[in-house]
């Protein structure tokens, strides 16, 4: 045993070294993300200019377009990183990948409960078919079924590289599944690009597009601080796991 | 080419024991007759406006049905290892997904052709639209299905409840061929004015089928890898 | 013929094999010994590509394992503990299937052979689903050996047979011997791996702690020499 205590002296003031320097940047993104928050809310509800018919309930369309493109920042995230996984075959590609996607599930069910309260307000309804929410709505049945492969039992890199195919192979088919519902709800009128008759684009106010811009960033601010910490928890799992298994096999011998 | 020949050779061998123990097969015709009478059930087959669902019922019964076979497909290599003995055999391993889903795609289209004529009899359902363009939308719509069917079967194969897990994957992925196949059916056998919409929806499914069917076959060693 | 450098395997956190080497010329039978969770097994399955090595060099006759697998596929047979085989076909049709990804020549009339030269002609058209484990086996390693390996991997082959049955096999692996094939044997059996082997590997905590000759199916020497190694230091 005493062997052992100190071959974890001997280790620790090395890993000691790697956990003060993140947690310097875990500082600095966590301080990022706070003040750049209160900017966005401070331009979302001060500068931002009061929507005429829906009043302040207008406001969560900052919250909903920003949780959506975060969604889908971290979605193809998921995508680059499992791709580099399948090449290069490290560890850290499939946590980043993992904690990525968990990340974007999230903001995944942030965008599908605003969506409806954004269009009890805007079209006095509760749910629209419409092709943006249904896309999100698959994108989240995706990345769900992602996450219950990374539940399988076995061994991790087994989990890591089916994980990583799957995550590719859904970031792939996001897009036609977005063409495919938009085709369909332009009712059987196929319209590549351009504005469909089902979507109302344009006459967006240039305070409230300011605005949006700024929560934009403040959402990819607080993105990389979730993804920073969360790759960082995971880290300390598996060291953890490591640790645990050096114990193990010390005692047995 | 060697690719080719152990794939139909696989292929092959499926499709005889199939032949030999009609499990699936018997299972799937079965299960899609029920579906068909649990339709009858819900929407009832006297009204005329049940008529606008059956392009519909034909693509629940093609999907719930495929993945009964999809699921044995992979798990049935699991008794007696036998999966090992592919995988330490000389062939590539999308000879092993390419063999599979010619399995696959083959017993699906039997199915479906015993059971579609059997809902179209049971609904009195009066053909006016095209056949072969309806054949030709059925053959793509189950070619895509399969075909990514059959890689996600071997994909979820790795996991002790793949039954449950299968679905769960190969629904959200299918989406856009469901909703071509749906809408091209439907405009094909009861609306043949707006057939320009459906040859769009076709091609619409086509090009799904060609770029996963590529994509299945590039990434299919990373699945069957050890 | 098979050169092992330096072969490790991690799974998860733990390290199963931890550094092989190893270096096996052509014709010899060699048995592989050693305690449960030794990483035996493991070492068999690295070599029949059923598991990625985490690190380390194996080359057979010169081709390296990742870059040529499908030709040294073609050289190597796979006897693992499960059999392999279709239940619900014939002895006949497992082997003509197997000999056909294999591109055997001939395959149906080496198919009859092989199932006479096990022992079990009388069978030849019922499924496998009916047979007894034995028989089972036997047509399992007639399975291994349709397209004529130069590399025999078995993995305890001798378990749950019977005397006749354990003879039957020893037939055939001696036969492919002579044949020039090299074999590898992770055995618990020690009488018989004296029985058959010309070199013994002991394996323990996935390293190689012991490798010699026998001469003269000496059971004894083999077996003071595990005692001493295995059960002797814990």
């Amino acid at each position: 045993m005493s062997m052992n205590l100190e071959r974890e002296k001997a280790v620790l003031p090395g890993s000691q070294l790697t956990v003060k320097k993140s947690l310097d940047i875990s500082k600095i993104l966590f301080g990022a993300t706070v003040i750049s928050m209160l900017v966005a809310l401070y331009f979302i509800f001060i500068f931002a200019a009061e929507e005429v018919t829906m009043g302040a309930a207008q406001k969560i369309f900052y919250f909903h377009v920003s949780s959506a493109w975060l969604a889908f920042m971290s979605f193809f995230v998921t995508f680059v990183f499992s791709i580099l996984f399948l090449i290069k075959r490290k560890r850290i590609f499939d946590t980043y990948a993992y904690i990525s996607a968990e990340i974007g599930v999230v903001f995944t069910v942030i965008v599908l409960t605003t969506g409806p309260i954004w269009a009890k307000s805007s079209w006095n309804t509760w749910w629209v078919w419409e092709p943006r929410l249904i896309t999100t709505l698959i994108l989240f049945f995706i990345y769900i079924a992602y996450i219950m492969i990374r539940q399988m039992d076995g061994v991790w890199d087994k989990k890591a590289r089916l994980a990583a195919v799957f995550g590719i192979i859904g970031f792939a088919d996001v897009p036609i599944v977005f063409f495919a519902i938009r085709w369909w709800q332009t009712k059987f009128h196929p319209i590549v690009f351009g504005e469909g008759p089902s979507q109302k684009g344009g006459g967006i106010e240039g305070t409230m597009l300011v605005a949006l811009f700024v929560s934009l960033a403040a959402f990819t601010i607080l993105y990389s601080y979730l993804l920073h910490k969360g790759v960082s928890f995971e880290k300390m799992k598996i060291k953890v796991e490591r640790y645990k298994e050096k114990l193990r096999e010390d005692l047995e011998n | 080419m060697n690719i080719f020949r152990t794939a139909l050779l696989l292929a092959q061998k499926d499709l005889y024991s199939e032949l030999k123990t009609k499990q699936i097969m018997v299972t799937q015709i079965i299960f899609a007759g029920l579906v068909i009478v649990v339709f009858s059930f819900a929407f009832d087959p006297a009204n005329n406006t049940t008529k606008a669902v059956i392009p519909g019922v034909i693509w629940v019964i093609i999907v719930f049905a495929g993945i009964l076979g999809l699921n044995r497909s992979f798990i049935s290599e699991q008794r007696n290892d036998t999966m090992q003995g592919l995988l330490v055999a000389p062939m590539e391993a999308a000879s092993i997904y390419l063999g599979k889903f010619i399995a696959n795609f083959a017993m699906m289209l039997i199915v479906e052709l015993v059971s579609i004529p059997f809902l179209f009899l049971l609904f009195d359902f009066k053909f006016y639209g095209s056949i072969p363009y309806f054949i030709l939308v059925v053959f793509l719509g189950s070619f895509g299905f399969i075909a990514i069917g059959t890689f996600l079967a071997a994909l979820a194969a790795n996991s002790k409840s793949s039954e449950m897990l299968l679905p769960l994957l190969l629904f959200p992925i299918t989406t856009p061929i469901l909703i071509g196949v749906v809408q091209a059916t439907r405009i094909i056998l009861t609306n043949m004015e707006k057939f320009s919409s459906a040859v769009a929806w076709i091609q619409l499914v086509t090009a799904y089928d060609i770029i996963f069917f590529v994509v299945c076959f590039l990434l299919i060693d990373y699945v069957l890898e050890v | 013929m098979i050169e092992i450098k330096k072969l490790t395997k991690q799974a998860d956190n733990k390290l199963i094999l931890r550094g092989v080497d190893l270096s096996i010329k052509k014709g010899e039978t060699v048995a592989i010994l050693g305690p449960n969770g030794a990483g035996k097994s493991t070492l068999l399955k690295v070599l029949a590509t059923l598991i990625k090595p985490t690190s380390g060099v194996i080359k057979i006759n010169g081709m390296d394992l990742k870059k040529n697998h499908i030709e040294i596929k073609k050289i190597m047979g796979y006897l693992p503990h499960s059999s392999l085989l279709y239940d619900h076909y014939t002895p006949l049709e497992n082997l003509i299937f197997f000999g056909n990804i294999y591109g055997v020549k001939n395959v149906e009339q080496r198919a009859i052979a092989l199932v006479k030269e096990v022992g079990l002609s009388f069978f030849l058209n019922e499924p496998v689903k009916n047979f007894s484990r034995g028989m089972i086996q036997r047509i399992a390693i007639a399975r291994a050996i349709v397209h004529e390996p130069e590399i025999l991997l078995l993995d305890e082959p001798h378990t749950g047979l019977d005397q006749g049955a354990i003879v039957i096999l020893n037939n055939v692996i001696l036969s492919m011997k002579a044949k020039g094939t090299t074999t590898l044997m992770v055995t618990h059996d020690f009488k018989q791996a004296a029985e058959i082997c010309d070199r013994i590997i002991i394996v323990k905590n996935g390293k190689i702690v012991d490798d010699f000759r026998i001469e003269n199916h000496n059971l004894g020497f083999v077996s003071e020499k595990y005692e001493q190694l295995v059960e002797g230091v814990s």
